[in-house]
């Protein structure tokens, strides 16, 4: 069975900042959904479905908002599917979209996700009643931080490696014009003297909250060659799950991460990513995440990720750049976390990225994840189209 | 198409006013383990996952993470979730089938709307700046639209009432219904439609196996044949569109090649009375067509799960040897502003 190719040729993202007041959410989502296909050239007419996701609808306090967005998102009459994977739906989102231009049913599909994160308040949204959950976990720094305790004791990693990771991706984002934090006067000292929140995780090694939407479109061969500027094209792509919590539960570097990875190479042959991918965009939402991903998903052997970060490796001018976009560091409306991950993958092998472009992008792997480290999707995209 | 799909298996809970008793989990489980035995499947030999709930029946973020873990889903499983009715989760599974990645998927959807106010939890799917704010509430839309057919002369109070009566006389004959037999019409709830008009208010859960072509006959001694599925979106404020009519129901019954042959039965998502007058415009069904032998959506209508019961039903019919080709159709927000249709076939006998 032979799939569609598919190719990226339209990619749109709001300036993502702490409230857009000015906008309501039907705003938001025609901002970057216009942007998108300002970028591909093409109208609301050529668009044959809609694929949207964003995280709890809780969030924004509407009940399953699709509805409501169909006529901003020009989806009246056309198939309209509303996706909801935890942190990790952004990619999940993109992914979906994909499966319809790679299965055949739709020839170029507009996907978006996004989050008005100032239009209710996201610590109430996640905070779950009991007996669902126990009380005590304080937000998802209070779920994570004891995870990465974890890993630092497993690696043997000093504890200066999380603030590298800010420092770095606040930078970076200084290079991004769609970022939201932009801290022009950020000095590695400053996130070393940030306020200590759950501990090892400082105040400036967290992400913000954001207003933002990530919007791109999709298409077959036939739409790619009629696109007028270079297409990122998907060389693997897929999504795993497993339990937030059970004995035996690896939470520094989950299974499903691993496998979600494997599949995607085995889909794009590449057989050392270290070597074969040329960049990463990764979802760090607290720093010590980029070494933990990056041993997770086999970029560095188990207890090894965090001297890459050391050496500079994962810097914008590094052997493997991560977070060239500044990352959910610096920019985290929630559910289009994973989808801006997944598109500035793309920007990057399309060469389209600005001022933080890096060089020799050929292959670049878009990243998300959700829940308590149990929900995946990752994309590899290239500059070239699949062989086959 | 390349690649023929098939609904090989389906099961249901018995849709029930309240399940104070039992978590989404629990009311999940037996469906789940019920689907895996028809086919003697294991979750670890299933390709593909594919769910479909609501966060705000649950009445908390996230819930359908907890409920993942009534699948067992260890090791780590190709997994995702719609937050809309299963037949969108079908569907999603279905391209995933198509695209060759995986030659089985399981999907499921369920809904607890014991949990609130149904009624009041429903307008917080509307537009949240300009009609939200107003707390209009699902009977009463649903009331606009059956006084708009009135006006139109599409039907009257009497054929509504005839509607909901029959629906709850077949639904004697099917166990997991909430309301079978002889319902009292009852009293207007918002004019023109009284208590027999709108849907009862209940929990329950489904789920359906997919197989890819040989692996569906393995399966399945008569599998429900996928020809064609297909779903389309309307504009959502009420006063741009013609209550009386659906014609996102009838592009995606084109879509999916329902008007190519006559089907012999129709399983059709209309929660009130009046939708089914619709529904059946839309779809061209005359007499000869068994609609909702299940006793549809006034029987039993358990959120985000009745669109994918309706699939179910008739590729159950079709399994049986009772239905050759048969139509699905699902909803979805206000008034019919989003619909799914589905042909199923059996293999002639």
């Amino acid at each position: 069975m032979s799939k569609e190719p598919v190719a990226v040729v339209g990619i749109g993202q709001t300036k993502h900042v702490a409230a857009r007041r000015d906008v309501s959410i039907a705003g938001l989502v025609r901002e970057a959904a216009r942007r998108a296909l300002e970028d591909a050239e093409l109208t609301w007419a050529d668009i044959d479905a809609v694929v949207i996701g964003k995280a709890p609808d809780f969030f924004e306090g509407v009940m399953m908002p699709e509805l409501y967005l169909a006529d901003a998102l020009g989806a009246v009459g056309k198939p309209m599917l509303r996706v909801h994977t935890a942190g990790s739906v952004g990619g999940s989102t993109a992914l979906v979209a994909a499966q319809l231009v790679a299965a055949r049913v739709h020839g170029t599909v507009l996907t978006l996700a996004f989050e008005k994160q100032s239009e209710s308040n996201a610590m109430w949204g996640l905070s779950l009643p009991i007996p669902f959950q126990q009380p005590l976990l304080a937000g998802a720094g209070g779920f994570f931080a004891p995870h990465v305790r974890a890993y630092m004791r497993r690696s043997g990693a000093p504890d200066t490696v999380g603030s590298l990771v800010a420092y770095k991706d606040r930078r970076n984002a200084l290079k991004n014009p769609y970022a939201h934090l932009h801290e022009h006067d950020i000095t590695l000292e400053k996130v070393q003297a940030s306020p200590m929140l759950w501990d090892p995780i400082r105040y400036s090694e967290t992400c913000p909250s954001s207003d933002g939407a990530c919007a791109m479109i999709l298409t077959d061969r036939a739409g790619a060659a009629r696109a007028p500027r270079p297409p990122a094209w998907m060389l693997g792509g897929a999504m795993r799950s497993e339990p937030t919590l059970f004995a035996g539960k690896d939470a520094v570097s989950p299974r499903a991460g691993q496998d979600c990875a494997a599949d995607v190479y085995r889909q794009a042959g590449v057989t050392d990513p270290r070597r074969d991918i040329d960049a990463v965009e990764l979802y760090v939402p607290f720093s010590w995440y980029e070494p933990m991903w990056l041993e997770n998903l086999g970029f560095a052997d188990e207890g090894e990720g965090w001297k890459l970060t050391e050496a500079g490796v994962t810097e914008l001018d590094g052997d493997l750049p991560v977070n060239m976009s500044g990352g959910v560091l610096s920019t985290n409306p929630i559910g289009a976390s994973g989808m801006i991950r997944f598109a500035e993958a793309a920007l990057q092998v399309r060469g389209q990225a600005g001022e933080h472009q890096v060089e020799r992008a050929g292959k670049v792997l878009g990243h998300a994840y959700g829940g308590g480290s149990q929900f995946f999707s990752m994309w590899l995209v290239g500059a070239r189209p699949p062989q086959s | 198409m390349t690649r023929d799909i098939a609904v090989v298996a389906f099961a249901q809970t018995d849709v029930l006013r309240t399940t104070d008793e039992l978590s989404e989990v629990e009311m999940l489980m037996p469906v789940l383990h019920s689907v895996l035995d028809r086919t003697g499947l294991k979750t670890a030999d299933i390709g593909f996952t594919c769910s479909g709930s609501s966060d705000y029946l649950a009445g908390r973020a996230f819930s359908f993470t907890l409920a993942l873990d009534g699948v067992g889903a260890w090791p780590p499983i190709a997994e995702s979730h719609v937050e809309m009715d299963g037949a969108w989760a079908l569907y999603e599974a279905w391209t995933k089938l198509l695209t060759g990645d995986a030659d089985t998927a399981l999907v499921y959807s369920y809904g607890k709307s014991s949990g609130g106010s149904l009624r009041d939890v429903l307008t917080r799917q509307l537009d949240p700046y300009y009609v939200a704010p107003l707390w209009p509430d699902s009977v009463a839309l649903a009331a606009l639209q059956a006084q708009a057919l009135i006006d139109a002369g599409d039907t009257d109070e009497s054929a509504l009432a005839a509607i909901g009566a029959r629906s709850r006389r077949v639904a004697t004959l099917n166990s997991h219904a909430q309301l079978r037999g002889s319902v009292p019409q009852g009293d207007y709830v918002v004019r023109p439609l009284r208590t027999g008009d709108c849907p009862p208010v209940g929990d329950g859960a489904a789920a359906v196996i997919l197989a890819a072509g040989e692996r569906a006959r393995e399966l399945c001694s008569r599998p429900a044949w996928i020809r064609g599925i297909d779903h389309r979106i309307e504009a959502h404020t009420l006063g741009v569109r013609d209550l009386t009519d659906s014609p996102s129901t009838r592009l995606a019954a084109e879509r999916a090649g329902a008007f190519e042959r006559p089907v012999d039965t129709a399983e059709l998502h209309a929660p009130f009375s009046a939708q089914e007058v619709v529904l059946r415009k839309a779809l061209r069904l005359d007499d000869s067509v068994r609609v909702n032998l299940s006793g549809g959506a006034l029987a039993a209508n358990p959120m985000m799960a009745a669109g994918l019961v309706r699939v179910g039903e008739a590729a159950a019919r079709i399994h049986r040897g009772e239905s050759d080709r048969a139509l699905a159709h699902a909803t979805s927000g206000p008034c019919l502003q989003q619909n799914l249709v589905a042909v199923l076939e059996g293999e002639p006998r």
